[in-house]
C-alpha cells in the first residue's frame, strides 16, 4: 500500500513539473501592436533613473518599456547573451567605432529617425557608410576634479606654491604643488593629495582607458591622424610621469591598489581625505550625496607633461551611442524610435535627463532651458570659452577590451613593484598591433 | 514486471529524457559546432573550419593555465581528502556534540561560491593588509587562498561521504582485528580504508572535477589578476569569449578541449580507485 502510494505520488509530481513551465506564459494581456522597448543600459550611475523614466512613459503611452542595467564592466557579455534571446535589447550601446565593428550588423539605419534629426552635429553620430548606426546621447568631460575648499586653504598656508588654483596649467606646476600637498597633508587634514588609483575593476579604466587617452591623443595629433593600426607609443614617458604621481602623492600605498575600488576613491575625495581625483562629469551624483556642495567642486585639464600643454583643456567627448536593434520586429523598432523621441523631446525626459541624470546632450531639443546644472559640465564651458582646446576622446578607437586589460595589469604590477615600465610599454605599443591583427 | 517497465516507460523516462536533451545534448552538440565557427551572438555562426583551434596554441596564458589548474587540483585534492577524512574520523568516535560539529563543518558547502570568494577576498586582503600587499601582488598568493577557500567549503561536504562510508564498516571487522591484535594504525590501514574506498572514489572524483572546473571562486577571489597569472581553465575560457573582440569562437574550441581534458581525467581516475575497492 505504501509503495503503490509512493508511486503515485512520483508520477504526479514528476507530471506536473511538465506543466509547470507553460503555466505563466498567458497572463500578459498587453497589446502587441504597439511593439515594446528593451533597453540595455550601459551606465550603471544612472539605472535607477532610466527605470522611472521608463515607468513615466509606460503610463503615459501604454507601452511597455524595459530597462536592464548591465553591472559595471560587465556590458559586453550581458549585450552578447541578451542578443541571443527572442526577446533581444531593441536598444543597446556601443561605445564608438571599435564597438560598432562588433555589432554593426545589429544597427539599424537611423537616418531618417526623429532623433537624428535633432542631433547638431555629425560628430555625435556613428557613421557607416552613409547609414547612421549610433547617435551619442551624452557628451561627457573628465579631467582632476578638485576640491576647492582645500585647494583654497592650501593657497593660503606659508610657503604655498601658488596663489590660486588658475596657476596650475602644466605637469610641472601640478607636480610641485601635489608634492608640496603631500608633504603637507597633516597641516590640511588631508591623507594625500590625490586619492587612490584604485585598480580594482570599479576603477581600472580611469587609468587603463582614461588616462592612457592623453598619450594616445598627443601621438594622433602630432602625427595628425585619427586612428592607427599600430601605435608608437611616443608619449608613454609623460604617462609614466602622471601615474608615478597619482603613485607617489596618493593617500595609499601603491601595494594595496588592487583591492581598492571606484567607490573607495570616490569617498576619499567626497570626505575631503584628499585633493584630486581624477574622473568625470558622470560622477558628480556620487559626491555630491557624499557631502561636497557645487561651490566645492572644480576640474583641472590632466597635464602630462606635453610641450604646450597651458592650452590644453578638459577631456570632452562621448563613448556612448544609442543604437537600435535591426534585427527586433518592425512594431518594437518603432516603437523603440518613439521612446528614444520622447526622452528627448518630452518635458519629462529632457527634465531627467538634463536635471537628474545631469546629462549633456548633442540634442537641439535641450537648448531652450535644459542645460545640466552640474557645476563639472560649467567648469567645461569655462575652459572652451577661454579659448583652450579640449582633448578629444580617442580611447573608442583602441582595438580591443583586452588591450586596455592588459594595459591594466602591467600598469598595476608596475605600481606594486612585482613587473617594470617595460611591460607597459609593451602592452602599450605591441598589444595594439596585435590586438588590431586579431580583430581585423 | 516487464510488460509494466514497457507500460510506464514514457511516464517515468521520457520527462527526464526531454529535460536532458534540451539542456544538456542539444547545448553539447551546439558548442561543439560553434568551436568551428566566427561569431558575435550564438544564433547567427560563419562555418570557419579548425582555425579556431589553431589559435589557442599561440595563446600564452591559456598554456599557463593549464598548468596553474593542474597545480591548485593537486593540491586541493590531497589537502581536501585528507583533511576531510580526519575529522571524519575524529567525529565518529562519538563526542558529545558530534551532530553540531559535523552541520558547522557542513554549513560552508550552502553558501554560494561567489559570496565566498568575496567574503575571502575581504578576509586575505585584511590580513595582507598587514604586510602592505593584497591577493594579486602576486599569483602565489592567489593560488593559496584559492586552496584556504576551496578547503574551507568543501572539506565538510566530503566530511559527510566519510563518515557515511566509516559508519558503513561492520564492527565485527574491527572487532576481529583488536582480538587479532592489530594496532589503531594497523586497523586503520588494513581495514577502514579498504573498506571506505567507494566513498574514496566519489570524493577524489568531486574534488578532482571541481578543482579543474572552478570558476566563480576564482573569480571573486582574485579575478585572475595579477596579469592573468592567477587565471584558471574556466575563467580563461570565459575571458577569452567575452574579452576579446572576435574571439568568441576560440574560446568555444577552449572550451571543447576543456571538455575532453576533464573527462579524460576523471575517467582515469575513476577506473584507478574503483580497481582498489573491495568488496563485503
Amino acid at each position: 500500500m505504501k509503495k503503490k502510494f509512493l508511486s503515485v505520488a512520483l508520477c504526479l509530481t514528476m507530471v506536473a513539473s511538465l506543466f509547470t513551465g507553460c503555466g505563466s506564459k498567458d497572463d500578459s494581456k498587453k497589446d502587441d501592436s504597439k511593439g515594446k522597448v528593451y533597453y540595455l543600459n550601459f551606465k550603471p550611475e544612472q539605472g535607477d533613473d532610466w527605470k522611472a523614466l521608463a515607468e513615466e512613459y509606460t503610463k503615459e503611452k501604454g507601452v511597455e518599456v524595459k530597462v536592464v542595467t548591465a553591472a559595471a564592466n560587465t556590458y559586453e557579455q550581458t549585450l552578447k547573451s541578451e542578443m541571443a534571446k527572442t526577446d533581444a535589447p531593441t536598444l543597446f550601446q556601443v561605445n564608438g567605432p571599435v564597438g560598432l565593428a562588433t555589432w554593426k550588423d545589429y544597427c539599424y539605419d537611423l537616418k531618417d529617425s526623429d532623433i537624428y534629426k535633432q542631433v547638431k552635429s555629425d560628430d555625435f553620430v556613428l557613421k557607416d557608410g552613409d547609414a547612421v548606426r549610433g547617435i551619442a546621447y551624452v557628451i561627457e568631460t573628465y579631467g582632476l576634479i578638485y576640491n576647492k575648499t582645500l585647494l583654497a586653504k592650501y593657497c593660503g598656508l606659508d610657503g604655498a606654491k601658488i596663489a590660486d588654483a588658475s596657476e596650475i596649467n602644466s605637469f610641472a606646476k601640478l607636480k610641485e604643488v601635489a608634492d608640496d600637498i603631500q608633504a603637507k597633508k597633516k597641516e590640511l587634514g588631508v591623507e594625500g593629495a590625490f586619492t587612490s588609483a584604485g585598480m580594482d575593476g570599479s576603477s581600472d579604466w580611469r587609468f587603463k582607458t582614461h588616462l592612457a587617452n592623453l598619450p594616445i591623443y598627443y601621438e594622433y595629433k602630432a602625427d595628425g591622424i585619427g586612428s592607427t593600426e599600430a601605435i608608437k607609443g611616443t608619449y608613454l614617458e609623460q604617462y609614466k610621469q602622471i601615474w608615478d604621481l597619482y603613485l607617489k602623492d596618493s593617500t595609499c600605498e601603491p601595494k594595496l591598489l588592487a583591492s581598492k575600488t571606484g567607490d573607495e576613491a570616490s569617498a576619499e575625495f567626497a570626505t575631503g581625505k584628499a585633493v584630486f581625483f581624477q574622473n568625470g562629469t558622470w560622477e558628480y551624483g556620487n559626491i555630491t550625496k557624499n557631502g561636497l556642495s557645487d561651490d566645492d567642486l572644480g576640474m583641472l585639464p590632466i597635464y602630462i607633461g606635453v610641450e604646450g600643454e597651458q592650452d590644453q583643456g578638459l577631456c570632452t567627448g562621448s563613448e556612448n551611442y544609442w543604437c537600435v536593434n535591426s534585427k527586433a520586429s518592425e512594431a518594437d523598432i518603432k516603437a523603440t524610435l518613439e521612446f528614444l523621441n520622447w526622452c528627448i523631446s518630452s518635458d519629462k525626459g529632457r527634465d531627467k535627463i538634463a536635471n537628474t541624470m545631469g546629462f549633456v546632450t548633442p540634442f537641439k531639443t535641450f537648448d531652450d532651458g535644459y542645460a545640466a546644472k552640474n557645476p563639472l559640465v560649467k567648469a567645461d564651458a569655462d575652459y572652451l570659452a577661454a579659448g583652450k582646446t579640449p582633448v578629444s576622446w580617442n580611447f573608442p578607437t583602441i582595438p580591443s577590451e583586452e588591450w586596455k586589460n592588459n594595459l591594466g595589469n602591467a600598469l598595476l604590477e608596475y605600481a606594486q613593484g612585482t613587473g617594470k615600465w617595460d611591460a607597459v610599454e609593451k602592452a602599450f605599443v605591441d598589444g595594439w598591433a596585435e590586438q588590431y591583427q586579431a580583430t581585423h | 514486471m516487464n510488460n509494466s517497465i514497457k507500460k510506464y516507460f514514457p511516464i517515468f523516462v521520457l520527462p527526464t529524457l526531454a529535460a536532458f536533451i534540451i539542456g544538456f545534448i542539444v547545448p553539447f552538440i551546439l558548442g561543439i559546432y560553434l568551436s568551428f565557427c566566427k561569431f558575435t551572438t550564438v544564433t547567427d555562426a560563419e562555418f570557419v573550419g579548425i582555425s579556431n583551434y589553431i589559435k589557442i596554441f599561440g595563446d600564452k596564458n591559456f598554456l599557463h593555465s593549464i598548468w596553474y589548474t593542474a597545480a591548485f587540483t593537486v593540491v586541493s585534492v590531497i589537502l581536501i581528502n585528507l583533511l576531510a577524512f580526519v575529522v571524519a574520523m575524529l567525529l565518529t568516535k562519538g563526542f558529545k556534540g558530534t551532530n553540531i560539529f559535523r552541520t558547522v563543518f557542513f554549513m560552508p558547502n550552502l553558501i554560494g561560491g561567489i559570496v565566498l570568494g568575496y567574503i575571502w577576498q575581504i578576509i586575505l586582503n585584511g590580513v595582507l593588509a598587514h604586510y602592505g600587499v593584497t591577493l594579486q601582488f602576486s599569483a602565489t598568493y592567489g593560488f593559496w587562498g584559492l586552496i584556504i577557500l576551496m578547503n574551507w567549503q568543501q572539506i565538510g561536504y566530503m566530511m559527510i561521504i566519510y563518515i557515511a562510508g566509516i559508519q558503513n564498516i561492520p564492527t565485527e571487522l574491527i572487532e576481529a582485528a583488536k582480538i587479532d591484535g592489530a594496532t589503531s594504525w594497523q586497523s586503520l590501514k588494513n581495514v577502514v580504508l579498504p573498506m571506505v574506498m567507494p566513498s574514496i572514489t566519489i570524493c577524489t572524483f568531486l574534488t578532482l572535477t571541481n578543482g579543474f572546473k572552478l570558476f566563480d571562486q576564482n573569480l571573486a577571489l582574485t579575478g585572475g589578476g595579477p596579469s592573468h597569472q592567477s587565471e584558471m581553465l574556466a575563467l580563461n575560457i570565459f575571458d577569452t569569449f567575452y574579452t576579446k573582440i572576435g574571439y568568441e569562437g576560440v574560446g568555444q574550441a577552449k572550451a571543447v578541449i576543456f571538455f575532453i581534458l576533464v573527462a579524460l581525467i576523471a575517467f582515469v581516475q575513476l577506473r584507478a580507485t574503483r580497481s582498489k575497492e573491495v568488496q563485503q
